[in-house]
């Protein structure tokens, strides 16, 4: 049971799929029922996850490694380490909510529930896979059902926005496909076993690394996403429903960052380091500016959080690109972070899109004095994202600049200074949509319901908790970082004591 | 001559699926003389090619031999095509029953001939001389253009068997030209002494470069590569859907057979530890290098534009796939022939499947247009809808179903050879296809029924094969190593 508590993760879901199939398709209320039933389990082992992970070693835990094609030498191997289980964590958590989000839909309700269960065994497999064939077999299986939940399910303009999805995250994932084949056979006896590919990255020529990191971080950065190539983000936010915007917000841009740390950072070291120092701190840094400038100007509810998202995961990218303990570390806990707070944003958009059927931000005026308990959950997601001292995202924003600070004082004060923007169009839409003159057209819209709220009461305890204890994650991810970073560093020679070096991160916090 | 190499009496031993074959063929004509009950025509020649594919199966040789003195051989590349094109001459008699279009016509004489096509097809696999190669590709050539024309009464059809008997007039015209050039250089019809006579050969290679062009276009014709692809599009669309289907998997796969086998033992010598290398001085990989990217590149941007009628779209996208399997062609490695082995059979498949789902539209509305699909998967059609989308995902490439395995090993292929150009002509080419697949799925799933389109019903016989069709494109994405073992054992050559 214990080796293979990942399998458990990643298949649940797919069974759930498969039960929910099998379902008459009138017993709607059945069908949510199982849905919900299934993704329970992989909840309570995610919390057993957390329980029983060794914070002490940067070695892969929970390990299952089972030939699948023995002529090609590919291999279904699972494992985590301190990044990869904050991201289980994350998924397992947000699939659990998002079920509940879905309480409203009304069409094909049974399609929708079994793909929605695949896209989640899919996003268990990415995080948990350590063979490079697996995790792009998985990170492929994701694109079907998002096709799908985003052009069925969607707004007015969800075809148009599902084939911009899946395109841009195809031109990626190709890229990917070639970057892989070439490890692959860059390596005697051929093998894409993650943890081989990078013990052996010091053999690889510079000129060789340089080309596969550009190939696989076009593929990542698709997904972050990454300016130039995020615009499919906000047309995909616009017209998904709730639920799939939360998993999309809040687990699949996620992936995007932890490709480049689980593959391009170990994998490619050299060329990481050289990359780091300028491409990827800049791009870092024009992703929160850009984002931010982007967010304040838009009228869409729901494209003002996309754009926030562009901004926050900027500093996912800056925190990376620093190549020091505080700043990896910022920029893992920033990525779980996005993933609660962004988490609660959709679902709020939500709340307001179901009663309101529009998301124009000028459109509304003092809800709060409609809706006052849905306006104080707002209010503690938005100082969220703002980084108000005390929740959560300030922790994380805070390790990065820290981090930055150390190497490029110039740039750290340009992303500093952005969290200037983020306030300010945060409480210009709390004002314009909160406060103000009551629109009367709305003064009969009841307040948040009672499974609303259940979606919301979680990730707002986790977003307080981790305000105060950011060592509930931190010491999760700190080991397995501190040891990605030496390795990233020295450029792919071995490193004999990973904990030794550096200035801790838990010591700089106390 | 070796023991190995077998004269006539001996050979007849090794060629028990062909005999079988061939007594089907008039065994068919004699009892649709008898039978009164023609649907039965087709149930019986069901189980005399599921007969010949047990035959096919049962006689294994673990070593190769020549048989008839030198004409043919049988060894494991030939048998591995003889049980895909069985496979794909079972499928497509399983898909003529289930037809409307074919149960108007004169049933008797539609299974000889496709039996009898099926048989040329046999030969096409295990020709090992120029005079055997170009009288089979004949065969199956005048047989495909009867089956093309079946429905009589079909203007489209007569059109599209005509336009095949013109291009086909003069692509195999081309290619016995050639052919002629080659055994004036060398001397030999046999693929091995053409080889030995190459390799002796220091001479200008002009002239044995202008023979191969002109081969290639003979037989570029027949796998439907660009600029050779000039039929495909109208007489996919004309002919009958089960034979379109046949000629898409079947006649494909036999172009390729004769393709793989005289460029490899004829022009080609092996090196050693799985590598290839040309012989007589022109290096014709990079010739198809050329033809191989243009070919996917115009499949892929044809099939754009073309997207009202869904057969017509199918042609295109079968130029395209044409083009993807010709990537494992020219890495000149055994990696690459097993690559193509392998996708031949998972492109049987997936396409196979497709055709499935457009005649059983076709057979409930009588509809072959995109926008007779509108709506498809919420008004009755879930079935052939969701086993749609899974064709076209896996016509495109993705994972977990097979189309992606076998890309995938096409591109390590490529990959290996260190070939990326090449390998970034495939990728772009495999986006731009998302586009036009992805269209199919967008009109069945995510455009609602604007009413008119009919309501699809598909019944259990058709259900069934297409059960079994999706099912086995879902299985093959996930556990793929037995079938991959198995193309990788039979991509070996009998050289005598």
């Amino acid at each position: 049971m214990a080796s293979n508590v990942l399998s458990w993760m990643i298949f649940t879901p797919l069974a759930g799929a498969l039960a929910v199939l099998c379902l008459p398709r009138h017993q709607e209320s059945l069908i949510k029922g199982v849905a919900a039933a299934f993704t329970v389990p992989p909840l309570l082992l995610a919390i057993w996850l957390f329980q029983n992970f060794d914070r002490t070693t940067s070695a892969m835990q929970f390990v299952t490694k089972v030939p699948w094609v023995r002529s090609f030498n590919i291999e279904y191997f699972v494992g985590v380490d301190g990044i990869s289980v904050t991201m289980v964590l994350l998924t397992a958590l947000l699939s659990f909510i998002c079920i509940f989000a879905s309480w409203g839909i009304q069409r094909a309700v049974k399609a929708y529930f079994a793909l929605f269960l695949l896209l989640d065994a899919a996003m268990m497999g990415v995080f948990c896979a350590l063979d490079f064939f697996l995790f792009f077999v998985f990170w492929e299986v994701m694109l079907l059902p998002m096709y799908f939940l985003i052009g069925i399910w969607g707004g007015p303009r969800r075809e148009y926005a599902a084939i911009k999805f899946f395109l841009y995250t195809m031109v990626g994932s190709v890229l990917m496909l070639i970057a892989m084949l070439a490890l692959y056979f860059f390596n005697e006896p051929h093998t894409f076993d993650m943890l081989k590919l990078a013990e052996h990255a010091s053999s690889y020529p510079l000129a060789f690394q340089r080309l596969a990191w550009l190939g696989l971080f076009i593929g990542f950065a698709i997904k972050i996403p990454a300016f130039p190539f995020h615009t499919w983000l906000p047309d995909a936010h616009v017209e998904a429903p709730t639920a799939i915007s939360v998993i999309l917000a809040g687990v699949l841009l996620k992936m995007g960052t932890y490709g480049i740390l689980r593959i391009n950072f170990p994998i490619l070291p050299a060329a990481t380091r050289e990359y780091a120092f300028w491409f990827l701190i800049a791009l870092g840094t024009w992703n929160i500016v850009y984002g931010a400038l982007c967010a304040m100007a838009q009228k869409d509810f729901k494209k003002l959080i996309a754009y926030s998202s562009i901004s926050h995961m900027g500093y996912v990218m800056f925190g990376m690109a620093t190549l020091n303990p505080q700043g990896i570390d910022g920029a893992v806990l920033q990525m779980f972070n996005h993933g609660t707070v962004t988490a609660m944003l959709f679902l709020l958009v939500g709340v307001i899109y179901d009663r309101a059927h529009h998301r124009d931000i000028e459109g509304f005026g003092g809800l709060a004095s409609v809706m006052p308990v849905y306006t104080g959950w707002t209010a503690l997601a938005f100082f969220a994202a703002m980084g108000l001292p005390g929740l959560s995202a300030f922790i994380s924003e805070v390790l990065v600049l820290l981090g930055g600070w150390q190497r490029y004082p110039g740039l750290t004060l340009v992303s500093a200074s952005a969290v200037v923007l983020t306030a300010g169009y945060m409480l210009w839409t709390m004002q314009r949509i909160y406060l103000g003159k009551t629109n009367e057209k709305y003064l009969g819209f009841p307040d948040i319901s009672a499974r609303e709220i259940f979606t919301l009461v979680p990730l707002g305890v986790i977003v307080v908790v981790l305000g105060v204890y950011p060592h509930a994650v931190l010491d999760l991810i700190d080991v397995s970082l501190r040891h990605l970073n030496d390795v990233v560093l020295s450029g792919g020679q071995p490193v004999a004591d990973a904990v030794s070096s550096g200035a801790a991160v838990a010591v700089g916090l106390r | 001559m070796s023991e190995l190499s077998l004269g006539n009496g001996a050979s007849l031993v090794y060629s028990l699926p062909e005999i079988v074959l061939g007594s089907a063929v008039v065994g068919l004509f004699l009892i649709d003389l008898v039978v009164a009950r023609k649907e039965l025509l087709g149930e019986i020649a069901f189980v005399m090619m599921a007969a010949v594919m047990f035959c096919t199966a049962l006689v294994a040789w673990p070593e190769g031999r020549a048989l008839f003195n030198r004409s043919m051989v049988v060894d494991g590349f030939a048998l591995y095509f003889k049980l895909l094109l069985s496979l794909a001459a079972v499928g497509t008699i399983w898909m003529s029953l289930g037809s409307r279009e074919v149960r108007t016509a004169n049933q008797g004489e539609y299974y000889a001939l496709l039996l009898a096509s099926t048989l040329g097809m046999f030969f096409m696999a295990s020709a090992t001389n120029l005079l055997m190669a170009y009288l089979s590709l004949e065969f199956v050539s005048l047989t495909s253009y009867v089956l093309s024309g079946y429905t009589r009464h079909s203007r489209r059809a007569g059109e599209a068997a005509l336009k095949y008997l013109i291009y086909g007039g003069v692509a195999s015209g081309t290619m016995i030209y050639g052919m002629s050039w080659i055994y004036g250089l060398t001397g030999s019809l046999d693929f091995q002494e053409i080889s030995t006579a190459l390799a002796q050969q220091t001479s200008d290679p002009l002239p044995l470069f202008v023979a191969l062009v002109l081969v290639t276009a003979g037989l570029g014709y027949k796998i439907a590569a660009f600029p050779f692809h000039m039929w495909a599009p109208d007489v996919y669309q004309g002919a009958p859907i089960p034979v379109t289907a046949f000629l898409a998997v079947g006649s494909k796969a036999a172009g390729f057979a004769l393709l793989i086998r005289f460029f490899y033992t004829g022009v080609a010598h092996a090196t050693g530890l799985g590598g290839w290398a040309y012989s007589g001085g022109v290096d014709w990989a990079e010739l198809v290098t050329v033809l191989c990217i243009l070919t996917m590149t115009f499949g892929n941007l044809a099939a754009l534009n073309q997207q009202a009628n869904v057969k017509r779209l199918l042609a295109y996208s079968s130029i395209a796939h044409a083009g993807y399997t010709l990537m494992g062609f020219v890495v000149l490695t055994d990696e690459g022939l097993r690559a193509m082995l392998f996708y031949l059979t998972i492109y049987y498949l997936m396409n196979l499947g497709a055709f499935v789902v457009v005649m059983v539209v076709s057979n409930s509305t009588g509809r072959e247009d995109l926008d007779g699909y509108r709506g498809l998967a919420w008004r009755g059609g879930a079935l052939p809808a969701v086993a749609m989308a899974i064709f076209m995902f896996s016509l495109t490439g993705l994972p977990p179903l097979a189309g992606f395995v076998g890309k995938f090993y096409l591109f390590a292929a490529v990959v290996q050879q260190k070939l990326y150009f090449l390998a970034l002509a495939g990728i772009a080419n495999s986006v731009v296809s998302l586009f036009y697949y992805a269209k199919v799925v967008r009109t069945m799933f995510l455009d609602q029924p604007v009413g008119g389109e009919g309501v699809v019903t598909v019944d259990a016989w058709n259900g069934a094969l297409l059960g079994l069709l999706t099912v086995a494109t879902v299985l093959l994405g996930v556990a793929w190593g037995p079938l991959f073992d198995l193309a990788d054992r039979s991509t070996h050559f009998f050289l005598g």
